[in-house]
C-alpha cells in the first residue's frame, strides 16, 4: 500500500463544462418477459458484426484452413476414390464437412473468449447489467452462430470456386444457416461450459485442442459412418457435429439426409449447451 | 437537472446498506461483518490495504457474488432478492480495463444502452450525451484501442452512465494513470455527479484523491470497517487519540494506525496483483 504522487489540480486542465445531460437523469424504460432474450442477443450478435467490421483478418487468416483441407485433401481423395460417398465426387462430398468443421473451431473458441473477458473486466460488467445469465450466454452462443455463419459463406464460396455442386435454392441456404447457428450455439456452449470448469485459459487450452480433434474425427465429416469401426460409430451417434454435417449435406448436395431429426438434436444439444454454460457462469463471475 | 429520492417526495432512503456482510473464499474471510451505509448523493470512499475486503464488498453489493451472510440494500432493493432491480440502478466500473478495444468508443457505449434497454428511438441522443459528459465526442469514432488510459477510464464512465444510474461504482478507477489524467477522470465524475445528482461509491488506493474527493471515507481492514467519517474527521479523531499537538496527521498516518504495519504478508493474493499490475500496465 503506497501513495501515489500526488495529484494536484493541474493548472492547464481545464475545468470541466458539461452541456444538457437530461437524458443520463431518466433511466431507460426496462423490457420485461419475453422480450429480453432476442434484445440481449440482438445486442451481442450486433457487437460480433461490428467487431468483424472493424478488423476482418480473423476471417481471412481463418479460410486457409479449410481452402487447404478442401485443395489438398479433397482434391487427393476425389483421385483415390478410396471412400464411399454414394456417387458424388469426393471434394462435393467433403465440402459440407469442412463447412461444419470451420465453424466448430470457431466456435470452441468462445471458452477462451469467454475468460479472457472475465480476465478483462467486459463480462463482469456485463453481468452487472440487467441481463440474466442465461440469456447473455444465448447471445454468446448466437454471437458465435453469427461469426460461424459469415466464416461458412467464405468456405462456400471457396468451394463453389473448386468447382463443387451445391444448390443455390434460397430456402435450402436458410436451412444451412441454421444449422451451422445451432451447431455453433451448441459447440460455443460447450467450450463455455468447459470454461466454467476449469476458470483459466491455459487449462481450456489444452481441453480445447483434445476436444476438438476427436468431434471432427469421430463425425461423419470426412467420411460416412458406415465405414467407422463400432465404437466411434457409437461416438458419432452422440457427437453433434455429425447430425450438423448430414444436414449440411442433405441441404447443399441434395443426397439422403434426416433432416428432421438433425435438427431436432441440434436444437436440444444448443439448448442443453445454454442451460449447462448458463449454470456455471456464477463460477467465472467469482 | 439531478435526482434523488427526495424529488420523489418520499423519505430519504441510504444508497447503499450492508448490515453484517459476510463472505468467505474456502478459509479466507474477505469479508467480515461489514456494516456500511451510503448516502443518497454523497461520493463516499473504500479505502483499504489489497486484500481488506474492499472489492469482495463491491462485488456484494453489484450483485456478481451471493450474499451468503448479512444483507445488502441498495436504494432499498435486496441484492439478493431484487437483484434485477439492483442492476438497473448501478452503473459499474471495474478496476480493469474493461471497454473492448476491438469497438469504437461509440459502439461501447451504445451496447451498455443495448443491455440497459435504451429504446432505439433515443439511443443515439442518449449514447452522445455520455459521451459528451466525458469530453469524448471528437473521439466516439475511433477505436478504444487507440485511446490512452485516461481516455479508456473516461470511456467506462460514459459505458455506466448511458443508463442514468443512481449509484455509481468505481473500483480503483485512477489505478495506473499519470497525476493530470486521474485529476481528469475525478473532475469528470465530480462534474456528471453535480449534472445528476448520483450517488459514488469508490474504492481507492490513493489517500490524496480520497482526502480531495470523497465526502466521507472508510478504511477497511481485514474484511470490516475499522473507521469511518468525513477526511477531516478521521484526521482530527487520530490527533485527539494521539493526544498530539502540531499539524493534522495525513489520512495515511490514519490508515497506518488503522490496519498497523506489517501488511505486505496479506497485502491481496496473486490474482489480486497480478490483476492491479495488469491495470497498471494497459494503461500505461
Amino acid at each position: 500500500m503506497s501513495e501515489a504522487p500526488a495529484a494536484p489540480r493541474p493548472v492547464s486542465a481545464d475545468p470541466v463544462h458539461l452541456a444538457d445531460l437530461d437524458l443520463l437523469v431518466v433511466p431507460p424504460r426496462a423490457r420485461t418477459g419475453w422480450k429480453v432474450l432476442p434484445a440481449r442477443v440482438a445486442a451481442l450478435c450486433a457487437v460480433e458484426l461490428q467487431k468483424l467490421r472493424h478488423d476482418r483478418t480473423e476471417l481471412y487468416t481463418r479460410a486457409i484452413q479449410p481452402a487447404l483441407w478442401l485443395l489438398i485433401f479433397g482434391e487427393t481423395f476425389t483421385r483415390i476414390r478410396a471412400i464411399p460417398t454414394g456417387g458424388i465426387p469426393y471434394l462435393d462430398y467433403l465440402a459440407p464437412g469442412i463447412i461444419a468443421q470451420s465453424a466448430m473451431f470457431i466456435a470452441i473458441f468462445y471458452g477462451i473468449m469467454i475468460i479472457w473477458e472475465r480476465d478483462a473486466g467486459i463480462l463482469t460488467k456485463l453481468l452487472v447489467t440487467p441481463t440474466p445469465r442465461s440469456a447473455l450466454i444465448t447471445g454468446k452462443a448466437f454471437a458465435a452462430g453469427v461469426k460461424a455463419l459469415i466464416q461458412a459463406i467464405v468456405v462456400v464460396l471457396i468451394a463453389a470456386v473448386l468447382g463443387v455442386a451445391m444448390t443455390w435454392n434460397p430456402l435450402r441456404l436458410l436451412g444451412v444457416a441454421g444449422a451451422v447457428v445451432l451447431g455453433s450455439a451448441f459447440f460455443s456452449c460447450l467450450s463455455m461450459t468447459i470454461a466454467g470448469i476449469v476458470l483459466t485459459r491455459d487449462r481450456l487450452m489444452g481441453i480445447g485442442q483434445a476436444i476438438t480433434m476427436p468431434l471432427f474425427f469421430g463425425s461423419n465429416a470426412l467420411y460416412p459412418v458406415s465405414v467407422m469401426p463400432g465404437w466411434l460409430q457409437a461416438i458419432s451417434k452422440v457427437n453433434p457435429l455429425s447430425y450438423q454435417v448430414d444436414a449440411l449435406r442433405g441441404l447443399l448436395l441434395g443426397t439422403p439426409s434426416h433432416l428432421l431429426s438433425d435438427f431436432a438434436v441440434l436444437l436440444v444439444a444448443a439448448a442443453l449447451g445454454i442451460t449447462s454454460a448458463s449454470s456455471l457462469l456464477a463460477r467465472l463471475a467469482r | 437537472m439531478t435526482r434523488n429520492a427526495k424529488d420523489d417526495g418520499g423519505p430519504a432512503v441510504d444508497a447503499v446498506t450492508c448490515d453484517g456482510l459476510r463472505y468467505s473464499f474456502g478459509e479466507t474471510q474477505a469479508v467480515d461483518g461489514l456494516d456500511l451505509s451510503v448516502r443518497d448523493g454523497e461520493v463516499f470512499g473504500l479505502l483499504g490495504p489489497n486484500g481488506a475486503g474492499k472489492t469482495t464488498a463491491i462485488r456484494c453489493i453489484t450483485t456478481l457474488l451471493p450474499v451468503p451472510a448479512g444483507r445488502i440494500r441498495v436504494f432499498g432493493h435486496d441484492a439478493t432478492r431484487e437483484r434485477m432491480a439492483v442492476r438497473r440502478l448501478l452503473g459499474y466500473v471495474p478496476q480493469q480495463l474493461s471497454a473492448d478495444a476491438g469497438l469504437t468508443g461509440r459502439e461501447n457505449v451504445a451496447l451498455f444502452a443495448r443491455v440497459f434497454d435504451v429504446s432505439r428511438r433515443e439511443r443515439a441522443r442518449r449514447v452522445e450525451q455520455a459521451l459528451e459528459a466525458v469530453d469524448l465526442t471528437a473521439a466516439a469514432d475511433r477505436l478504444a484501442r487507440t485511446y490512452s488510459g485516461g481516455m479508456v477510464r473516461r470511456l467506462e464512465l460514459a459505458q455506466a452512465l448511458v443508463s442514468a444510474p443512481r449509484l455509481l461504482m468505481l473500483d480503483e478507477p485512477t489505478i495506473g494513470l499519470d497525476p493530470i489524467a486521474r485529476t481528469n477522470v475525478w473532475e469528470h465524475i465530480n462534474a456528471v455527479r453535480a449534472a445528476t445528482g448520483m450517488t459514488v461509491l469508490v474504492t481507492t488506493h490513493y489517500m490524496d484523491e480520497a482526502d480531495q474527493y470523497c465526502d466521507r471515507l472508510a478504511l477497511m481492514h481485514r474484511g470490516r470497517v475499522r473507521a469511518l467519517g468525513t477526511p477531516d474527521e478521521l484526521r482530527t479523531g487520530l490527533r485527539e487519540r494521539l493526544g498530539t499537538e502540531g499539524p493534522l496527521p495525513t489520512l495515511e498516518d490514519v490508515f497506518r494506525d488503522v490496519a498497523g504495519s506489517g501488511l505486505d504478508d496479506q497485502s491481496g493474493d496473486f490474482r489480486d496483483v497480478r490483476s492491479t499490475r495488469r491495470t497498471a500496465s494497459r494503461v500505461g
